[in-house]
């Protein structure tokens, strides 16, 4: 396909999405927390620009409202919130370093091909800028997770479910012009409460075992604890 | 009377059981509920569905009705015809007699822990869900019915949950039970592929003989293991002792016919043209299944656990002899297969009346007496007389003596087992035989195991301080036997009324009448090859007899002289030096030694000896630890970190995106 042909609206609606794809790989990489805090936000901007720019090239006035809640939600609001958790527990200046940085890379990039081979399929009944979304906002989905698996702080791992946030709605926006506006708003809510949950769960967590290291948190409940401590005993 | 009346009686009875489960819950106030209302109802309930069966039996017609209730699109199909009348009859001639040997039964629990209101309201409904599997036409009904009579026997086998070995027996019981309702439902499901789900539609489809022959297998497996078929039969030795009395005979003589019932339905009635295959399986397993269970009954010390094993061999041989149907009926020789399953409904029907009264007469013993170990009885019929004359009527009939009604479905197998030179297979002539033979066997050890149970248990001295002071039950319970040995003696000296009132059953299954018409003489093949007559026997028997009392009683005025035994100089006897329980199996254990799981041992002083079912040892045991291996492995899934849970979701969407693509 030749994207030089495409129109000017479509062309810039992909370099966005590329550009988050690239900030879902940064937020893979980025160990500091407060600069994963930041990367997510651009995030957030990148994707609020696509549905702005879809709206644009659609006149779908309803675009401009979804973008505007995606600016006020996930740049400003939900950044806001982590920051503030993030001073509260005072892990500012904590990192989360991976374990194999450069293997988790090669597996993010490994993820991205195959998300671009699953969306194959679809370009037979959309055009290619749309196709070339979809697989971007399938592999942002999907890094979202890996990220989930690969990162042991909690926060980071909220990071992670939100990139996933992102990558649905960047593939709603690009392949169906938006979700219905009763259905983003609901989303919206949805992520937002969310958010507060995990603020309030960290919390709790940070008092009951001082850290945030979801590896600690191996055991389902104590119930299971009481059932080995009296296995061992004859 | 009026065909039309079978369906509204079941139905009365049906209600009836629920009635007296809803009663029972008065009970948590108000124990004599049990009594007034309760046990009276469920008699009602025996009553009811007696008539309907009998009526059904007489008219040989099939009544239909559909319920408005259950799934859309497929409501209860509710059937009455001579099959089901033939079952519904031996639920009622058990059901009476346990309604009035309940109230006298129960009453020991008053004072106790456990729950009368639980134990009134899961008989009603075990009660209702036997009913509802006979009358049910269609398999969800079927289905639903049938889990309810399981779950609430499993509740009833649990009653007494403070002990150990109860909640043992009742958890493989429930264990068993599942897996038996799984296979039925999978085996309904084969059948429902090619018909639907109401009886009558899968009767017209055949599946082909390929999924007839799973059918087969899944429908012989699951209801099997109800009936208590060798290996899947562990369940009933631990189920049977450790519930109430009444509740055993209810399940021993009731719910394994229904479990036989809904192998006769699925397998004779709905599943299409016969199979010769599928009588050589049952065949074996049958023989199997006897054989195993009357040598197992010969080691048993618990008289409760003995009884079990003894079902397990009656209902080996009537599969046996449904087998022998099977065969015949797909040789072509429909008049023999008519005769084998006469057989096999006559043993059924005897079984259920002579085993409820032996279950009966158990309770009665171990409300006397306290216990249910045979090594610790002993000259019981002096202490409880009637109970003990009663017992004695049900272990004759369990050896098949003639003039009692086990005798006449023993002998109608092997009439129908001997027309084997008539098969033109030569591996059926000679496996046919062969059964025959391992049947007679079957019924030697059966002797075996009723004449030490009762020469052991009700003769010789006591073993124990309280089977010294056993005292005879009350009226109601001696009434529920009684009642019991006149419905034996019915049948086992009118033995042609009932096989004329099977035969609709049987007309049904197999086209063909078995039997001849008359009242004295049973001629199942026609007079030149066999005949029976049991009042004859009877009344030779007591010409017999008569003439030896006149003989040999004593002479009037002959001075009668009552002093010790002569204990050949030694010191007196004591009730220790009588045979054991074990000591008296002992041949049979030496003879057929591999078969059991000998334990040998000393228990402080004294010399133990057990022989176990090694299908615990063969089976069950490395099944269960198969089952554990495989769990540990599922385990390690199971980490319980958060991020190998999140690991596994990412690995699974990956794998259905690359499966959908």
């Amino acid at each position: 396909m030749n994207l030089g042909t495409l129109p000017l609206v479509d062309q810039a609606v992909l370099v966005l999405a590329a550009m988050a794809l690239f900030s879902a790989f940064a937020l893979l990489a980025q160990s500091r927390l407060l600069a994963a805090i930041h990367v997510f936000a651009w995030q957030g901007f990148l994707v609020a620009a696509v549905a702005a720019l879809t709206g644009a090239a659609s006149r779908d006035p309803h675009l401009y409202l979804s973008a505007a809640i995606t600016l006020g939600l996930k740049v400003l609001l939900i950044p806001w919130m982590l920051h503030r958790l993030l001073r509260r527990l005072s892990l500012e200046r904590q990192a989360d370093p991976l374990a194999y940085p450069a293997l988790t890379l090669l597996a993010a990039a490994a993820i991205v091909v195959f998300a671009d081979w699953v969306a194959a399929p679809v370009a037979q009944f959309e055009h290619s800028a749309t196709r070339n979304v979809i697989a971007i906002s399938l592999a942002i989905v999907l890094l979202g997770l890996l990220m989930m698996v690969v990162r042991r702080q909690a926060l980071a791992q909220v990071l992670g479910f939100m990139a996933m946030e992102n990558g649905l709605f960047l593939a709603a926006v690009a392949s169906t012009h938006g979700m219905p506006l009763v259905v983003e708003l609901g989303v919206a809510f949805d992520v937002l409460v969310a958010m507060v949950l995990f603020g309030v769960f960290f919390l709790q967590i940070k008092d009951s075992i001082d850290s945030l290291d979801v590896d600690r948190l191996s055991q389902l409940s104590a119930s299971i604890e009481r059932d080995e401590i009296t296995e061992q005993r004859p | 009377m009026n065909a039309s009346w079978a369906l509204p009686l079941a139905g009365l009875a049906v209600a009836a059981a629920l009635g007296s489960a809803a009663s029972s819950l008065l009970a948590a106030r108000w124990p004599r509920a049990l009594t007034v209302l309760a046990f009276p109802m469920l008699g009602v309930s025996g009553i009811a569905a007696q008539a309907a069966g009998l009526i059904a039996l007489a008219s040989g017609a099939r009544q239909t009705t559909l319920l408005p209730a259950g799934l859309p699109g497929l409501p209860w199909h509710v059937a009455i015809d001579p099959l089901a009348g033939a079952f519904l009859l031996m639920l009622g001639a058990v059901l009476l007699p346990v309604a009035l040997y309940g109230p006298g039964y129960v009453r020991a629990f008053r004072n106790g822990r456990d729950s009368l209101a639980t134990l009134g309201a899961c008989t009603g409904l075990f009660v209702a869900g036997m009913l509802g599997v006979l009358l049910a036409a269609d398999a969800f009904l079927f289905m639903l019915a049938w889990e309810l009579m399981s779950l609430a026997s499993y509740f009833l086998v649990c009653f007494q949950h403070d002990q150990p070995e109860s909640r043992r027996a009742a958890f493989v019981y429930l264990l068993l039970a599942q897996v038996a309702g799984l296979l039925i439902l999978m085996a309904f499901g084969v059948l429902a592929t090619t018909g639907g789900f109401a009886f009558p539609a899968m009767r017209a489809a055949h599946p082909d003989a390929t999924w007839a022959a799973i059918a087969f297998i899944l429908a012989l497996m699951g209801f099997g293991t109800k009936a208590g078929l060798v290996p899947l039969h562990v369940w009933l030795p631990e189920a049977h002792p450790a519930a109430p009395s009444h509740i055993s005979a209810l399940m021993s003589a009731v719910m394994l016919k229904v479990a036989l019932y809904g192998f006769l339905r699925v397998v004779f009635d709905l599943l299409g043209p016969p199979q010769w295959g599928y009588g050589i399986t049952l065949v074996v397993v049958g023989a199997t299944t006897a054989l195993l269970g009357a040598m197992l009954a010969v080691q048993q010390v618990d008289l409760k656990r003995l009884l079990a094993y003894s079902s397990i061999e009656n209902l080996g041989t009537v599969f046996l002899a449904l087998g022998l149907a099977e065969i015949f009926q797909a040789a072509g020789h429909p008049a023999m297969a008519a005769l084998a399953l006469l057989a096999a409904l006559f043993q059924a029907l005897s079984h259920a009346l002579l085993k409820a009264l032996l279950f009966l007469g158990a309770g009665a013993v171990q409300h006397g007496a306290h216990t249910r170990s045979l090594e610790q009885m002993g000259g019981l019929l002096r202490r409880m007389p009637r109970t003990g004359w009663m017992f004695l009527v049900g272990c004759l009939g369990m050896s098949a003596v003639p003039p009692l009604s086990g005798f006449v479905s023993e002998w109608l197998t092997f009439q129908a087992a001997l027309q084997a030179w008539r098969l033109h297979d030569s591996l059926l002539r000679i496996l046919v035989p062969l059964a025959a033979a391992s049947l007679a066997l079957t019924t030697a050890l059966a002797a075996v195991v009723f004449v030490r149970a009762f020469g052991i248990g009700f003769l010789g001295r006591a073993r124990s301080r309280q089977v010294r002071h056993a005292h005879e039950v009350g009226d109601g319970m001696l009434a529920g036997q009684a009642w019991l040995v006149a419905s034996i003696a019915g049948v086992a000296l009118f033995p042609v009324l009932v096989a004329s009132l099977l035969g609709s059953a049987v007309l049904q299954l197999t086209g063909r009448v078995p039997g001849s018409p008359g009242w004295l003489w049973l001629t199942p093949l026609g007079p030149t090859t066999a005949s029976y007559a049991p009042l004859l026997v009877l009344a030779v028997l007591l010409g017999v007899g008569l003439l030896g009392w006149v003989v040999l009683r004593p002479r009037r005025g002959a001075p009668v002289r009552r002093v010790d035994a002569w204990g050949c100089g030694y010191a007196p006897p004591t009730p220790d030096m009588q045979f054991s329980a074990m000591g008296f199996a002992q041949p049979q254990r030496r003879v057929f030694a591999p078969v059991y799981a000998l334990r040998e041992g000393f228990a402080g002083s004294a010399y133990e000896v057990v022989a176990g079912d090694r299908s615990w040892s063969w089976i069950y045991r490395p099944l269960g630890a198969l089952m554990d291996r495989t769990a540990d492995l599922a385990r390690r899934l199971q980490a319980g970190h958060v991020r190998r849970y999140l690991a596994w979701s990412l690995l699974t969407l990956l794998l259905l995106l690359w499966i959908v693509s």
